[in-house]
């Protein structure tokens, strides 16, 4: 290629710069000079560079590397920031790590202080089953009513999130509704007996001489109670009181007795620290005790 | 298209067809089912095809005499015609994706709808099958013309571009059936991989033979960065995809890569896909289409020089800023930190530059909805490369890291910045290579620049809020010394923010669409009042 211009300098009108004579296709540059500001700038952001280059870590050095004269390591800055934010909250969270919660409760200076922390925990750990608002839905228990599967003191509580229910901890709670129709313990007419006398429960229709009085007393009594008022801390919940967990309709509580239901709730020990599960015991009791519903994030 | 080519090439290009079908009859026998039993079938259905067409071709009548005296276009608008279909794929996909963040429980209950899959659907359709095929068309028009000489060959291009959009289509296909490599940008598997880097190899060959031919003594500054993306690309794509797959008959694979070595060969990928893809490819074509449209000369041809090697030099040092506060050593963190802030400068001298050079043209700019597109394209260029600055400060990307800021971020870049330069250059080249002064409807474009304006800063504006809103709300601690918001709070808080989205991602897409009708109209267009736009190739050997 030689370097022959097609067009020879030629001075811009506009600009009142001279061209470099290079043409492509009818494009051309202007010999503008080099723009001083974009070599401060350069300048500036270069010297912006060096400084970070002398404070941070920087430069590799075979194995090592520049560790920077304000000797940060950043995972010592992150741990020393949890610890700083564990100080702001040790005059309210040392008494929750303690343990003695009835005493908790009732210092309302401390539970003004302690509850949006335990709000904030109900919605990033409980919520996603229980609701936002705690009231639950097919599955997963309504925590604002009187109703407790495994009991409401927080001491109960306590234990049920440290263990779960049917989780995979060593000390897991279980309960097990069993199968009655598909595993063939109870005939498909009893089961539909059943179910009618269980529907008939809360209206408070459902006499001795329900065709499924007997079959009830026979295999349901025992978990769900005589009357089946639940509470009996064996997980299984009451029936007389019109709330469900996986629905009151017929065809829910048919195929609840007929499939049966093992319903999990996970292990939180490995996930929340002690002082944290008895904080949202408090919160969760409190919710029970006085009807009040979370409040909704 | 094969009207165009001799009886030779058409022989060779059977040859290539048949090979085609061959492969993809292997992977479908090796395979027999799952995602590269499927990609097989498409190779050979598409191979049986294209010979079916070119051994017809053999008995129609020899490409025109004298074509060698012309530059080779065919393959240009074939590029074309493939950036808008991939357009309307990925921008539909990324607007349904939008509307899903808005309105989750409209997810059908079909995997291949599922948000994890269609989003990278979206990424890689507009990312590689719009901005990719409007880079290599638009690269083998300004190749020629700056050159003065025609394309080295006449069967490589095609080769180039088919390929290419198999490897899209093989791509996007398989992200359906739920195969990837859960490398973002890079998520097609091994065979894919490996196809792309054959085909990518041709490209640049061909671009390298192309330019050995020129007939102009300098390699015009657009060439170089041409170049530079042609080459770092197949550099990134080679080593981050380095795999190994399960079984050589079937679509799995491991990569080599592991721990924080994966996570940084990733984001030297991501981010200089971003770089070398999504800016130095695409200041080619703003090189070229900007002082051809404003008949302007380059504002500083030293500008241009020095700003593509300060581009090219700072921004291969820059992806650990994508891993600020995690495993990657501290020191890494502040190489990436520190070598972005110095990138601003080459960044900002390049939009300069482009803006310097409207000097002279602002009646155009104003006149002129086509000039109108790339001026603004270098608006936002300027404006994403700060944002990209600032965004990499360790402390300010504490802020912005994980959030919707990142997202709109992006989108300043792809929408404001890569679709602009993309659609003034399509507005400058389509009537050319019709024949035409103008296009088909002229007055549609006035209305595709202010869709996709209005677009534009409706979704960016929307994200920067969402993304500081939802950083302001992780970091915020209460009285008590615990978090103030729980998560759920923040994703809540993002409803009008996602819904805004995807009105703005909507209206861009409508101006993609009416650019796509009016593109088909132009092509379909009878020529009107030709303008002899090109210089004349000078007289060259055949290839």
């Amino acid at each position: 290629m030689s370097a022959e211009k097609h067009h020879d300098a030629e001075i811009d009108p506009v600009t009142g710069y001279e061209t470099t004579g290079h043409d492509w296709n009818g494009i051309r540059e202007l010999n503008t000079p080099f723009p001083r500001i974009v070599i401060w700038a350069l300048a500036l952001t270069f010297l912006y560079s060096v400084i970070a280059w002398v404070l941070l870590p920087a430069w590799p050095i075979g194995r090592d590397y520049t560790r920077g004269v304000l000797g940060l390591d950043q995972r010592q800055v992150a741990m020393q920031g949890f610890a700083a934010l564990e100080k702001a909250r040790d005059d309210w969270m040392a008494g929750f790590a303690a343990g003695d919660l009835d005493a908790l409760a009732a210092d309302p200076a401390l539970m003004a202080r302690a509850m949006p922390a335990a709000r904030r925990l109900f919605a990033d750990n409980c919520a996603a089953c229980h609701g936002t608002r705690a009231t639950g839905g097919p599955g997963f228990p309504d925590l604002t009513d009187a109703d407790w599967l495994w009991g409401g003191s927080p001491a109960a509580i306590v234990e049920t999130l440290r263990v779960g229910i049917n989780s995979g901890h060593p000390d897991t709670r279980v309960s097990q509704m069993p199968a009655f129709g598909r595993d063939g313990l109870l005939p498909r007419e009893v089961v539909q007996a059943v179910a009618d006398y269980v529907l008939a429960l809360p209206g408070g229709a459902a006499g001795q001489h329900h065709a499924g009085a007997q079959a009830f007393a026979e295999n349901c009594v025992a978990c769900h109670g005589e009357t089946g008022s639940g509470g009996l801390g064996t997980g299984a919940p009451a029936l007389a009181g019109g709330r469900w967990i996986y629905g009151g309709d017929r065809a829910t509580v048919l195929a609840t007795i007929h499939g049966g239901r093992q319903g999990v709730m996970p292990s939180w020990a490995d996930r929340l620290s002690a002082a944290e599960i008895n904080l949202l015991a408090v919160y969760v009791s409190r919710l029970g005790a006085n009807g009040q519903r979370a409040e909704a994030p | 298209m094969i009207a165009s080519l001799s009886m030779p090439e058409r022989q060779s290009g059977l040859i290539l067809a048949i090979g085609l079908a061959v492969l993809g009859l292997a992977m479908l026998g090796a395979a027999k089912e799952g995602p590269m039993a499927v990609h097989g079938a498409m190779a050979m259905v598409l191979g049986i095809l294209l010979a079916f067409a070119l051994a017809g071709a053999l008995f129609e009548p020899d490409a025109p005499a004298g074509r060698t005296a012309l530059y080779y276009d065919e393959p240009t608008r074939f590029g074309i015609a493939m950036t808008l279909v991939w357009a309307l794929i990925g921008m539909s996909i990324g607007v349904w994706v939008a509307a899903l963040l808005y309105w989750p429980e409209a997810t059908p209950l079909w995997p291949a709808t599922s948000f994890g899959r269609l989003r990278p659907v979206h990424t890689t359709g507009v990312i590689f099958g719009f901005g990719g095929n409007a880079l290599i068309a638009t690269s083998l028009h300004v190749l020629q013309r700056t050159s003065r000489a025609r394309l080295a060959d006449s069967v490589t291009p095609w080769f180039v571009l088919i390929g290419y959009n198999l490897f899209c289509a093989w791509a996007v296909t398989g992200y359906l059936m739920g195969s990837t490599q859960s490398k973002e940008y890079a998520e097609a598997e091994w065979y894919a991989d490996l196809w792309l880097v054959v085909v990518w190899v041709a490209y640049f060959a061909l671009y390298l033979r192309t330019l050995a031919r020129r007939n102009e003594p300098h390699i015009y500054v657009a060439n170089w960065y041409y170049l530079a993306f042609i080459l770092v690309v197949a550099m990134l794509h080679i080593v981050n995809n380095i795999a190994l797959p399960v079984s050589l008959a079937g679509s799995r694979s491991f990569t080599v890569w592991a721990g924080i070595q994966d996570a940084m060969v990733q984001w030297w990928y991501g981010h200089n896909a971003v770089a070398f893809f999504l800016t130095a490819g695409f200041l080619g074509m703003l090189y070229y289409f900007l002082p051809v449209r404003a008949e302007r000369p380059i504002w500083s041809y030293r500008l241009s020089i020095v700003s593509f090697w300060g581009i090219v030099f700072f921004y291969i040092w820059v992806g650990s800023h994508h891993l600020h506060y995690t495993a990657l050593p501290y020191w890494v963190q502040t190489l990436g930190m520190t070598f972005s802030v110095m990138l601003l400068v080459p960044s900002w001298a390049s939009a300069g530059n482009a803006i310097a050079t409207l000097n002279g043209a602002w009646h155009k700019v104003r006149d002129d909805a086509t000039l109108r597109f790339m001026f603004v394209a270098a608006v936002f260029y300027g404006l994403s490369t700060f944002e990209g600055s600032f965004l990499a400060i360790r402390p300010v990307n504490s802020l912005s890291h994980y959030t919707d800021w990142t997202v709109g971020h992006v989108h300043s870049g792809t929408l404001g910045w890569v679709a602009m330069i993309i659609f003034g250059a399509l507005y400058t080249l389509v009537p050319q290579l019709s024949g035409r002064r103008t296009m088909a409807w002229p007055k549609a474009i006035e209305w595709h620049f202010w869709l996709s304006v209005t677009g534009t800063l409706i979704y960016v504006v929307a994200m920067w809020n969402a993304g500081i809103t939802q950083g302001l709300m992780w970091r915020t601690y209460g009285a008590n010394g615990g978090l103030a918001y729980s998560f759920l709070e923040s994703v809540m808080a993002m409803a009008p923010y996602y819904l805004l989205r995807t009105v703005g991602g909507a209206l861009f897409l409508a101006g993609a669409a009416i650019c796509a009708l009016n593109v088909r109209a132009t092509m379909l267009a009878a020529p009107a009042a030709a303008g002899a736009t090109d210089r004349p190739l000078l007289p060259q050997a055949a290839e």
